[in-house]
């Protein structure tokens, strides 16, 4: 180094500047999964398929959580992928405590590990309840709304890879419009899933007044370790809703996992914000936005959209308009996207 | 071990599940050649000495240029830059100011005074240098760090060739070249100034000198008989641009000059004209502009300083202080072909600038050296057919550039010393190139390219004061920073975070990543998301 020194002159790191970390940023401000000592708390030799964003979003959640609690933290895990793939029957790939509950009872069973450690007034054991959106949306619905509503001192995580893949990629109440399914056939009048009027979890969320509700998304990983670290330094019932993209479900390539959750991004499909108290306080914008064909197109579960001979422009055409209803809510859109 | 009721067996971690069993395709990481480094004439590892800038290491920036280029500072401001056209931030924004930060390092170190040590063992051989040019200079200067002696013998009064005596100040100041040829001289190469060689063998025999690179240039204008009457001066581009250096004011060219070419010279020529005082100085080419061999860029900033451009003519006559020209037109081919039809351009001096032939008289006794088309024949280890003699720069079939020559120079240098062992220079294989699809550019911010000053355009035509500025500190480190680093891995972490299968080792600075295949499942994922190509997905072997 010359006695020049122009690293505190120039802030702008063109090389790299959405990348996981940069050499050039100072080495306490770069990610908790760009440290060598990372815990890993979900670990080699998990059995999810090539390219789960599922494995992907749960690592960087849970190592953020343990590095915001000093390594403290217990996790409960509804049954669904993230269970089956995680934790077969003797062998288990989680490095933490770790609590397997049932298909829908989780947010339940975390409030009882809450009330366990205020009955033995530890404050230093923080609790994190995980499941799929099958276990959140349908399932364990009742009993997370119960855990909102009683403000238990627990941050849930759903990860949403928009239905139930490890049983065969049926249907749940997170399933996009559209979208085929071992249970909405792309066959008939209206191929796909229904055009039903959404169940927006998040919202509902909100809806109850907790301290913090956020979506997040595995396309912007610095975001979604951000908001787990803000979440786990808040009290109370907090909602973090992680968009997951599932290669086998949704017909996408196993190394596109990370593209398509950017494309459902940026083309407004899946907005990225913080709410505390039932109020948004922040939002991502879209960066560069795309069509919503850009996203549809490299997923299988959506080819009947685009077939040669009869593409169905109009069902297109609302999800179009899903995305920029999207982009108007959340006011997306910043300078140059 | 005693088990609970219905457990039959002991818990184990997933890692006894090795599940790169299931891998069908391999990640691997790769190292890829840059385009800028790729089309460097001179062989700079440019977006290494640019990670270096980037993180304000101005002085590992240098001494890396300093590892394939002498001249630094020269290159900065003089060179083409064919890296600039190659970058891959073409396809985002616009190139990477490569030759702007290059001259930033190079004006720092003339200013600090930074210094290149020679490590290397002297080995007692003595070589002999003839041209004090680009090229011999880069041969001394390679020479010297490879345990040589070296010595360079120069005709002209003052040392730096065709950077001297063909670039005009404008473009090079001479106290930057001055500052970049004395550091080589301090590396304890002598330049022999006024000292013309007449015969190569029997010098080299009488002063000791084991090998001999000769790199003297292309000095003779080439010469167009042009019907005449005496009314309009000629004059020869490269003879102006050499006597303004030489001291003396060129003789009138007076208020009306045409310049014949489409070359780089031309442009100097012209350029040059504006500032001796011309009023109205015009560029006749025979083709198009597009097709003028000239960089766009000079073009562009002699018609800002208000030289004209008349293309599709050729020169017919010159008669009654005129100068007539043939209109042209592009035949199918793209061949001119003349129209038949006439222009009439009143002017005081037509200078001609249609190129340079070698004028090497003291190679023609020297047997086994030979010619084609004027120039002088090497094979690909830079000899001539005398065993021991070596040739680069413009006397040997290339395209003509300074650059060209520094990398002449240097191979050059690398083969002497090999034959010089007795032994022959292997070039080290070079990796395939970074394309721009291999990249994945989300990952890079949006950075428009910093501006070098420019002096305004009054002074630039009265005068030969540098039109260029340098960048200031804060701009050159931006602009470094702007470099994507094609095909190399920069350590983002982009890989080792973005792994589901958590198959990735971080090895530390500077020792980059391995993977663990044992649990690699092949998604390639990683791949996808490198943001500058450094991995590559390799079927699995069986």
């Amino acid at each position: 180094m010359t006695d020049l020194n122009p690293q505190q002159k120039v802030k702008f790191y063109q090389k790299g500047t959405y990348t996981t970390s940069n050499r050039l940023v100072d080495a306490r401000a770069r990610l908790v999964q760009a440290s060598m000592d990372r815990n890993n708390s979900l670990t080699c030799g998990h059995r999810a398929c090539q390219g789960c964003g599922e494995a992907l979003g749960a690592r960087y959640a849970i190592d953020a959580a343990m590095r915001a609690s000093h390594n403290q933290t217990i996790a409960v895990n509804a049954t669904g992928c993230l269970e089956v793939f995680t934790t077969p029957y003797p062998e288990t790939s989680w490095q933490i405590p770790w609590v397997h509950s049932l298909f829908g009872n989780a947010p339940a069973v975390a409030t009882g590990v809450a009330a366990a450690l205020k009955v033995r007034k530890n404050k230093q054991v923080r609790v994190v309840a995980q499941g799929g959106d099958g276990g959140t949306t349908d399932i364990g619905f009742g009993c997370l709304s119960g855990m909102f509503e009683r403000n238990d001192d627990v941050l849930y995580i759903c990860y949403d890879n928009q239905g139930y893949m490890n049983t065969g990629v049926q249907r749940s109440s997170a399933t996009p419009p559209a979208a085929r399914t071992a249970t909405t056939q792309a066959v008939g009048d209206a191929p796909g899933n229904v055009f039903g009027t959404g169940k927006n979890v998040p919202l509902i969320a909100m809806a109850h007044n907790i301290p913090y509700v956020a979506t997040a998304s595995i396309a912007n990983l610095k975001d979604l370790e951000a908001k787990v670290t803000k979440a786990m330094h808040i009290h109370g019932a907090r909602y973090i809703h992680v968009n997951v993209p599932c290669p086998l479900g949704w017909g996408s390539a196993p190394h596109d996992t990370v593209r398509v959750a950017r494309l459902m991004v940026e083309c407004g499909l899946f907005p990225l914000f913080e709410a505390e108290f039932g109020e948004v306080t922040n939002v991502i914008k879209i960066r560069k936005r795309v069509p919503v064909e850009e996203y549809l197109k490299i997923q299988k579960r959506f080819a009947h959209l685009f077939r040669k001979d009869k593409p169905d422009i109009e069902r297109i055409r609302a999800i179009q308009a899903m995305a920029d209803a999207n982009i108007k809510r959340y006011k997306l859109l910043g300078e140059g996207a | 071990m005693e088990k609970p009721f219905a457990i039959t067996l002991d818990p184990g971690s997933s890692l006894s599940n090795r599940t790169g069993s299931w891998r069908t395709f391999r990640p691997v990481y790769v190292d890829r050649l840059p385009p800028c480094n790729a089309t460097c004439p001179a062989g700079e590892n440019i977006q290494h000495w640019l990670y270096h800038a980037e993180e304000g290491d101005y002085r590992g920036a240098w001494d890396e240029i300093m590892r394939n280029n002498p001249m630094p500072a020269i290159m900065g401001r003089a060179c083409y830059h064919t890296c600039e056209n190659a970058c891959n931030r073409n396809n985002l924004d616009a190139t990477v100011g490569i030759h702007a930060v290059e001259r930033f390092l190079g004006d720092l170190a003339i200013e600090k005074g930074w210094f290149v040590k020679v490590d290397a063992p002297p080995t007692g051989k003595n070589v002999m240098v003839i041209g004090s040019g680009p090229g011999g200079l880069s041969a001394a200067y390679h020479l010297t760090l490879l345990g040589h002696k070296a010595a360079i013998f120069e005709a002209m009064p003052h040392a730096g060739g065709m950077m001297r005596y063909g670039i005009p100040r404008y473009r090079l100041p001479i106290k930057v070249l001055d500052a970049e040829i004395s550091r080589i001289e301090a590396m304890g190469v002598p330049i022999y100034l006024n000292t013309r060689v007449s015969d190569l063998k029997a010098t080299m025999k009488e002063r000791g000198f084991h090998a001999a690179f000769v790199s003297v240039g292309a000095w003779a204008p080439k010469r167009q008989d042009v019907t005449n009457d005496g009314s309009v001066k000629v004059a020869y581009a490269i003879d102006i641009l050499r006597s303004i250096e030489e001291g003396g004011m060129p003789a009138e060219i007076g208020k009306r000059v045409v310049i014949v070419g489409g070359g780089n010279v031309a442009i100097d020529a012209a350029r040059t004209a504006v500032r001796l005082g011309a009023e109205e100085v015009i560029i006749a080419y025979r083709r198009t502009r597009e097709r003028m061999p000239a960089h766009q860029f000079e073009i562009h900033e002699a018609l800002e300083e208000g030289v004209k451009l008349h293309t599709l003519r050729r020169v017919n006559e010159c008669k009654e202080g005129y100068i007539i020209l043939d209109k042209m037109v592009l035949d199918d081919t793209g061949w001119p072909v003349p129209t038949g039809q006439l222009e009439y351009l009143e002017a005081d001096t037509i200078v001609m600038a249609l190129g340079q032939d070698v004028d090497a008289p003291f190679l023609d006794h020297v047997s086994g050296v030979e010619k084609k088309e004027g120039n002088l024949l090497i094979n690909d280890h830079m000899m001539t057919g005398a065993d021991g003699i070596f040739a680069g720069g413009d006397m040997v079939p290339s395209d003509r550039t300074m650059t060209t020559a520094v990398g002449h120079g240097k191979k050059a240098a690398r083969n002497i010393d090999a034959w010089l062992r007795g032994e022959t220079y292997q070039p080290p294989k070079k990796h395939p190139v970074a394309t721009f699809e291999s990249l994945n550019t989300w990952y890079y911010e949006d950075a428009p390219p910093t501006v070098q000053p420019q002096l305004d355009i009054i002074r630039r035509q009265s005068g030969f004061a540098e039109v260029l500025g340098n960048l200031d500190e804060a701009n050159a480190l931006f602009e470094a920073r702007r470099c994507l680093s094609c095909g190399n891995c920069f350590e983002c972490d982009n890989c080792y975070s973005i792994c589901p299968d958590n198959a990735i080792t971080k090895l530390g600075p500077g020792r980059r990543f391995s993977f663990k295949y044992d649990y690699c499942k092949g998604c390639s994922l990683c791949v996808k998301e490198c943001p500058c190509g450094a991995i590559l997905t390799i079927t699995e072997s069986t």
